[in-house]
């Protein structure tokens, strides 16, 4: 009966594919059909027809590995969840139809070719969502690590002075770890000033200044000094706005300014030397 | 275009949401970047004490237009605890987490209008506004 069914698809491929892809463009919130040269729109039409109809020469069971290798070729297309399976149902649907009105599909074995249209779709959309949501996952949990990444190192630029550059958003996650790699960096690079840079911090509110205070008062406890560096002019004047009180450290606009001062604190200086 | 749009908070990463839709809105309505920065600072704050004190609860960011003033308003609704002191809370370096205690004052000064409503068991809306000149 399957083979009967693939038999007729393709015979009537060419009429499925026109209504299918007709339906697919009534949709108006993807545009994928829309962007895409005309020729590449029919050999995606085919290819996803192609391993549509693949997956129902399988008799009753559905080869797990087929099924894989169809979700795999799918997510390659790019396409939005939601499209893959609006596609899924279009064809079926369109398949259907076309059977129907060929009269492969009668009256009399209509609940028989309903099974197999269950049998055939269901695992379809089941692998597709699963696919999906493995790779929405893997996605995220690897901007996690690259997140963490680029968290709060602390670069020994002098002898006696270090810069840590912030960027990105400070949560309480993050604002450990800046704690932590601080003080680790202070003790280990033997630093006595430290330039905590906040040019990459989009906001500054009274979290992020109660975390910077606070490791600034940590900074303190182990001997060195912490300078507060890349203040924007805007950022200056919400944390006056706020009241936040950063009197207790030397804060720079730019981190050129921050690490004149500090050489200072460390009684050096920059000097030109004449070039020969 | 949309008026009014919504970030539901149940995570401190929905914070940052939170100020990522208000800092397109004020830019969009025109606001300069000490004003939009302000903007984000306060709804970053009135996010967090969402997040720190009731846990889940809706920040919403809307544009206002009033005779020849446009503005943007700023909704943190919740139905957390509700504050058992308003006065004190609206007192700079009044604090239940250890933190600086400027967020609610704070606030305040960085906005316009300022309305907070709260009921103890019930929850907090706090509405404010900041007009674009």
């Amino acid at each position: 009966m399957n083979k009967k069914m693939v038999v007729a698809i393709n015979a009537h491929m060419d009429e499925i594919l026109k209504r299918w892809q007709r339906g697919m463009e009534d949709d108006k919130g993807e545009r994928y059909f829309e962007i895409m040269p005309e020729h590449l729109v029919d050999k995606t039409s085919r290819e996803f027809a192609e391993l549509m109809t693949s997956n129902l020469l399988e008799n009753d069971v559905v080869n797990p590995e087929k099924l894989s290798d169809f979700t795999g070729k799918i997510v390659r297309f790019g396409w939005s969840i939601k499209f893959v399976n609006k596609s899924i149902d279009q064809f079926s649907s369109v398949s259907f139809d076309v059977l129907e009105e060929n009269e492969v599909i009668t009256r009399d074995n209509l609940r028989a070719y309903m099974d197999i249209f269950v049998r055939w779709i269901t695992p379809l959309r089941e692998s597709i969502i699963e696919a999906y949501s493995v790779e929405w996952e893997r996605t995220v949990s690897l901007q996690k690590i690259a997140l963490q990444e680029l968290s709060a190192s602390l670069i020994p630029v002098f002898d006696k002075i270090s810069v840590m550059p912030l960027v990105g958003t400070i949560d309480t996650e993050r604002a450990k770890l800046i704690m932590e790699n601080l003080l680790e960096g202070v003790v280990k690079q033997r630093a006595e000033v430290v330039l905590l840079d906040i040019t990459g911090v989009p906001v500054v509110d009274t979290m992020v200044a109660h975390h910077i205070i606070q490791a600034a008062d940590a900074v303190r406890l182990v001997g060195a000094k912490c300078m507060l560096v890349g203040i924007r002019p805007e950022i200056a004047q919400t944390i006056v706005t706020l009241g936040i009180e950063l009197t207790d450290f030397t804060t720079t606009s730019t981190l050129r300014r921050g690490m004149q001062e500090a050489l200072k604190m460390t009684n050096r200086q920059m000097v030109e030397v004449d070039s020969q | 275009m949309k008026d009014r749009s919504y970030v539901d908070i149940f995570t401190e990463w929905d914070i940052v949401a939170a100020r990522q839709l208000g800092r397109n809105e004020a830019k969009e309505i025109g606001f300069g970047t000490v004003d939009q920065a302000r903007i984000t600072t306060a709804i970053s704050e009135l996010a967090r004490n969402i997040y720190l004190y009731a846990g889940t609860g809706r920040i919403e960011i809307s544009r206002i237009h009033e005779k020849s003033l446009f503005g943007i308003s700023i909704v943190a609704s919740d139905q957390g605890p509700g504050i058992a002191d308003v006065r004190q809370v609206m007192n700079d370096g009044y604090t239940t987490s250890g933190g600086l205690g400027a967020g609610m004052p704070g606030v305040k000064r960085l906005m316009d209008e300022f309305d907070l409503v709260t009921k103890q068991g019930v929850g907090t809306t706090i509405t404010t506004i900041k007009w674009l000149r």
